[in-house]
């Protein structure tokens, strides 16, 4: 054996971790969560401002993007009204595996305060939500808890095995 | 000050007893106390038109008119009189009282400083001639009559809903649609994404909007009490620390603390 100093088993010897693949892949998985841009209502307005310069979106890696085809999750932030349930439902599908949803809000949560004929209530009648944030409108600070959270369940989650899709039905 | 009444029995007695509170009307004045007024509803009248009713309410004057005689009228009030804008359109639904509707255009002069509302009834099942023609505004407002109200616009040049998706039933501000939407209402996403089989698994809408299940840990999340999605939710347990990281920490990520958190109390740091 070699007869160098090197303890290899310690912080700064080499670059070395010895880890699970499970846990390697949920790392990256949950610290690169590009969110798609669904700003329906004033609850978007908080999502641009968590996006912006004071409370900075970036350094969790969450980045905008304006393609359902680029983003891991999607930020429902808004009043769902029934003639936009069909594309919401598009834009979940044309996303790619693994996917995830926020329900940002009263509205998109349980229809909020619009008890009318024109408002979904709720979006998990067409999309399966996985984390549900109250308020009228969060402020950015718990959108950020949530996809903190949201964060902490992808970590749980398997990450080579092939996941069950999500589907509503 | 205001003179002190005994409220001891006020709440004996309703306010109102009519099903429906009909509101006060505000007070009216002959069209001849107003000159410019007066002159517009000559011309009116010299190009043959019917005036049924006129009177000035709140400074504007209303003419009620034939629904056949529509377009013509808004063409003098138009050419003739210097109303060059109309600035609104749309109707009121009186089919429980009268059996048809009220349709308005409310029109405003910038060279006179006057606004003027010209009103017609029809009847329910009655088509209303299109102004598109002379106003370009009346493009949208008549296809939100059409698409709120159900009322035919003749010649029209796309006389479809704009609100409403094409394939909605019934028409929302009839005073007999519910608020709340009727039955096609309430299954129209369901039925459309995935079909009226589904029902079924999806369920009714919840239209109750104070209900809180605080227990239900599928529909609802709560700040302080993390506990995974569909565990059973204990009342009696402690409240959870604010844990967005595992006990043993996270691969590659420093752990978080508490503790040694700093929480910041100037806003303007």
């Amino acid at each position: 054996m070699a007869q160098h100093q090197v303890n290899y088993m310690q912080d700064g010897g080499l670059p070395v971790a010895l880890t699970s693949i499970d846990k390697v892949v949920n790392w990256g998985r949950s610290n690169s969560l590009w969110a798609l841009t669904y700003g329906l209502a004033c609850c978007g307005i908080e999502m641009m401002a968590s996006g912006a310069s004071r409370y900075d979106f970036d350094r969790f890696g969450t980045i905008f993007r304006a393609s359902p085809r680029q983003a891991d999750i999607m930020i429902v932030a808004g009043t769902l009204t029934k003639k936009h349930a069909e594309f919401i439902k598009r834009l979940y599908d044309q996303m790619t595996e693994p996917k995830w949803v926020v329900s940002m809000g009263s509205c998109a949560n349980t229809g909020g305060m619009f008890n009318t004929y024109a408002t979904v209530q709720g979006v998990d009648r067409v999309i399966p939500v996985d984390l549900y944030l109250p308020g009228c409108a969060p402020r950015p600070e718990s959108l950020q808890y949530a996809v903190m959270l949201l964060q902490k369940k992808i970590r749980s989650e398997k990450g080579i095995k092939s996941q069950k899709p999500k589907r509503l039905m | 000050m205001r003179a002190y009444t005994p409220k001891n029995d006020v709440q004996k007695k309703s306010y109102y007893t009519d099903r429906y509170w009909v509101a006060p009307q505000v007070a009216k004045s002959k069209v001849e106390d107003d000159a410019v007024f007066a002159a517009d509803l000559k011309a009116i009248e010299d190009a043959k038109f019917k005036v049924l009713d006129s009177y000035i309410q709140v400074e504007q004057m209303v003419v009620y008119i034939n629904p056949e005689d529509n377009v013509g009228v808004l063409e003098v009030l138009k050419n003739e009189c210097g109303y060059t804008q109309l600035s609104e359109l749309s109707a009121i639904d009186w089919i429980a009282d009268r059996g048809g509707f009220e349709v308005f255009y409310q029109m405003l002069s910038m060279s006179k400083r006057k606004r003027l509302r010209v009103k017609c009834f029809i009847k329910e099942d009655q088509a209303i001639e299109s102004v598109e023609k002379l106003f370009r505004s009346a493009d949208w407002a008549e296809r939100e009559m059409f698409d709120m109200f159900g009322i035919k616009v003749n010649n029209h040049p796309f006389l479809k809903r704009i609100l409403m998706p094409d394939d909605w039933e019934g028409h929302p501000l009839r005073k007999t649609y519910p608020l709340q939407g009727d039955e096609f209402a309430a299954w129209y996403e369901v039925d459309k994404i995935f079909g009226k089989e589904a029902r079924d698994i999806i369920g009714p809408e919840i239209r109750d909007t104070a209900r809180v299940d605080r227990y239900d840990t599928e529909r609802f999340a709560r700040l302080g009490h993390e506990i995974p999605k569909g565990s059973e939710f204990d009342p009696d347990k402690e409240k959870t620390p604010l844990a967005y990281q595992e006990d043993e920490g996270v691969f590659l990520i420093e752990g978080f603390d508490e503790d040694k958190s700093q929480i910041v109390s100037d806003r303007k740091r």
